[in-house]
């Protein structure tokens, strides 16, 4: 595994319609990746870690669960936690919060990627897959802001179209394109 | 965005003026709430905002209230629940008398999620329940019982998820919006303003809930707030935290066992 401060990683949101997008994703993915990836989307709060067993069983990468002031680290996927927002600290850790929803979601996208534009600025990549609210959007512009890239995938190939649409309403994404070729860009980084 | 250097400016100002520490807070989380703050009351530049707080005592309570995170639920995570009743009420049930603390109450839903349960076990006669929190304004608002009549319908499903089996609207009466819960429960209630930073222990406890609380604090100040729990547990007493917090890696850890995959400490030293 590779070790090491984290200085980029992946962070990809998406909502209803996303989660095909990463079964397609997930597979492609090598083990040894130099940045951690971290996985948020819109869930239902009851449905405890069954996301994460279902990506363990999707990818080579080792799937870590998060808790309070877990440290990131390279090379592994960390997927958000139902009922709580993420937060990256300073020091590489994780802290969750249990606040307000935003956009009727907790996790919210627009909270994870906005603290990872914060704590690691040019070093995000930012994913905003298929989805019907608008969560997202404002996180894509704070992590632009902050020099990371941002990569939406295409309304046209999303199975909804809202969530893609809403961020390119408010920026110019760095790359625009459809879910199967988001996993060969994430190889690239 | 605020700054870094703006945060400390803050913590330090905020320090020196009302004794409150903030220092030990998640920097990230303390970060996110005061960006909310000074958004929600219109402060486009940090200087005016913290000049405000700085002059207007009235506003840094404002500001305390706001960076507190006051979202709670009856039942929340009813897994948890059902494990408190079927576990840990039974084992309490042997002893004379109950003491319990809810540490970071906030409204007092938790507390008086409680209460219902001891009162379903025939242990509430025997039972207090201290509840506390930083902000005297939401302790305030616990003692009296009243929650929102449209929460009742999620909280009676909680309740049921949790192992409730009797009829959850018979613990409250409904009047303008408003739940009331009965007094009986409030009763066994003690509700005071307490701050897991600056306080003190102040009692002996056989159980502790301290939920989603510790997660806007730094590891040390986690570490001092955990402390303070040993020193205020009875032996063979029980810790309780969020589904996602630990005491994992603190210097309490070794004196604990914990139940299985449950986020409940036994104190076994």
């Amino acid at each position: 595994m590779e070790k090491g401060e984290v200085k980029k990683l992946v962070v990809i949101g998406g909502s209803a319609g996303s989660l095909e997008v990463l079964m397609g994703v997930l597979p492609k993915l090598r083990p040894n990746m130099d940045f951690p990836v971290i996985v948020v989307l819109h869930r239902k709060s009851a449905d405890d870690n069954t996301l994460e067993e279902l990506f363990a069983m999707k990818t080579a990468v080792p799937v870590m669960e998060i808790e309070d002031k877990t440290k990131l680290l390279n090379g592994y996927l960390y997927v958000v936690p139902a009922d709580y927002h993420l937060l990256f600290e300073a020091d590489g850790t994780l802290s969750l919060d249990a606040s307000e929803k935003v956009h009727y979601s907790r996790p919210s996208i627009d909270v994870v990627f906005e603290s990872a534009a914060m704590a690691f600025r040019e070093g995000v990549v930012a994913i905003l897959l298929s989805g019907s609210n608008s969560d997202g959007a404002l996180g894509c512009v704070r992590v632009s802001e902050n020099g990371g890239t941002v990569i939406v995938q295409d309304p046209d190939d999303a199975e909804m179209r809202y969530m893609p649409a809403s961020a390119i309403d408010l920026l110019q994404p760095d790359l625009v394109i459809p879910g199967r070729e988001i996993a060969d860009v994430i190889i690239r980084i | 965005m605020i700054e870094d250097r703006e945060i400390d400016w803050l913590i330090n100002e905020v320090h020196e003026y009302y004794g409150y520490d903030f220092s030990g807070y998640s920097r990230a989380s303390f970060r996110r709430r005061v960006d909310r703050l000074m958004e929600v009351d219109g402060f486009k530049q940090f200087e005016p905002f913290l000049s405000r707080v700085r002059s207007e005592p009235e506003y840094f309570k404002r500001m305390v209230e706001e960076i507190t995170v006051n979202v709670t639920e009856m039942f929340r995570d009813p897994a948890f629940y059902k494990v408190l009743r079927e576990k840990i009420l039974p084992d309490l049930g042997t002893k004379p008398f109950i003491r319990i603390w809810h540490a970071g109450c906030s409204t007092g839903e938790e507390v008086y999620s409680m209460a219902i349960m001891l009162e379903e076990a025939k242990l509430l006669h025997k039972s207090l329940l201290y509840a506390t929190d930083i902000n005297p304004l939401v302790v305030e608002s616990a003692r009296k019982g009243i929650f929102p009549l449209r929460m009742m319908k999620d909280y009676s499903e909680n309740y049921v998820a949790s192992g409730g089996k009797d009829d959850f609207s018979g613990y409250y009466t409904a009047n303008y919006g408003y739940a009331k819960f009965n007094s009986r429960f409030s009763e066994k209630m003690v509700f005071s303003q307490h701050n897991l930073v600056s306080d003190r222990s102040f009692n002996e406890f056989d159980l502790i809930l301290c939920r989603n609380v510790l997660i806007y604090f730094d590891k040390d100040l986690q570490d001092h707030a955990l402390s303070l729990f040993d020193e205020s547990l009875s032996i063979l007493g029980y810790l309780a935290l969020g589904t996602k917090e630990s005491i994992k890696f603190s210097s309490i850890q070794k004196k604990y066992q914990q139940l299985e995959k449950d986020k409940i400490w036994k104190k076994v030293k």
